[in-house]
């Protein structure tokens, strides 16, 4: 019985199921790791905002050496994530999806994400993949701060009655 | 990444490996915002997979690959891991991505996988993480001219 009652919480914690995320993230870790044993780069997926901001900025921070070496390459890399993702919707037949999140959180939330990953020197990819994966000191500590607020923040937003 | 000795493969290997990672994401359902927002407000736990299974899978490949003294095929680079120097920035940054991460649901890998699952209404996260880029770089880079230059921390 106590089995029982724990599997239907284990039900509760996990809605749609395991397989997805997992599978999911053993390709997101499967991407990096192939980019990685080829060209030996550790690929982050924020790095590419202030590496493009050099085509077109002339503040001098986007213009340091490795945004502008780096900027080609990191076009192409999120290129193919973008497209990766539209294979998916391709063979999975589950068609376009889009969000009801609203405007003003996505565009207030992605310029705190824009601001906060870069001071923070990485993201959800740089530091809670590739650094965590490093055993990085600084990236446990990112990773533990980042989720902390951001679980804080949305439970408040949740609890003000934002929806969606 | 001595850009004379990358191999023509080089740039065609990136698009591979990035298509892998956004096809992940995809199928992960990070793409959504929602799916992130669930988590969260721990009404769905399974994000975590997403970042656990992907941290494994680096793990496992930087332990191996970082053993001896092999090069990258496509570069000559060294395998290295990232490790960055922990500073106040790490906390304070982390903090700030964390309330926009918590208010929208997106993060930077996220949201290109976003666009490539037909979800226009994520080009306003996209637009305000390249002008929150933009205005931590420009804010940075007039504080570095008033005062001492302030000190390069590799990032990525």
């Amino acid at each position: 019985m106590n089995a029982f009652v724990s599997l239907l919480a284990l039900g509760d914690l996990f809605p749609r199921g395991v397989l997805p995320y997992l599978i999911g993230g053993l390709l997101v870790g499967l991407g990096a790791a192939v980019i990685y044993l080829a060209t030996g780069i550790i690929a982050g997926a924020s790095t590419f905002l202030e590496s493009t901001l050099s085509y077109v900025s002339s503040v001098e921070r986007f213009n340091r050496f490795k945004y502008v070496d780096s900027r080609g390459w990191r076009l192409v890399f999120t290129a193919g994530i973008v497209s990766g993702a539209a294979v998916y919707v391709l063979v999975s037949g589950s068609g376009i999806w889009t969000t009801d999140v609203q405007w003003w959180r996505l565009l207030g939330g992605g310029f705190l994400v824009g601001v906060g990953t870069r001071l923070g020197k990485g993201c959800t990819s740089g530091h809670g993949v590739c650094g965590v994966g490093s055993l990085s000191n600084t990236s446990f500590v990112s990773v533990a701060t980042f989720l902390a607020v951001a679980i804080g923040t949305a439970q408040l937003v949740q609890a003000v009655g934002v929806v969606p | 990444m001595n850009g004379a000795r990358r191999s023509p493969l080089f740039l065609p290997l990136i698009y591979v490996g990035g298509s892998i990672f956004g096809f992940g994401l995809a199928i992960s359902g990070m793409a959504r915002p929602e799916v992130v927002l669930d988590f969260l407000q721990f009404e769905d736990l399974g994000l975590l997979f997403v970042m656990g299974g992907a941290a494994v899978v680096t793990g496992i490949t930087f332990a191996v690959a970082t053993r001896g003294d092999h090069v990258a095929p496509l570069t000559g680079s060294s395998y290295t891991r990232r490790v960055k120097a922990l500073d106040r920035n790490v906390v304070l940054g982390g903090s700030i991505f964390g309330v926009g991460w918590g208010l929208s649901g997106i993060c930077p890998g996220a949201a290109y996988a976003s666009v490539g699952i037909g979800n226009y209404p994520i080009l306003w996260a996209v637009a305000g993480m390249f002008l929150g880029a933009y205005a931590q770089g420009y804010w940075r880079s007039l504080r570095s001219t008033d005062t001492e230059p302030v000190t390069e921390t590799p990032s990525d």
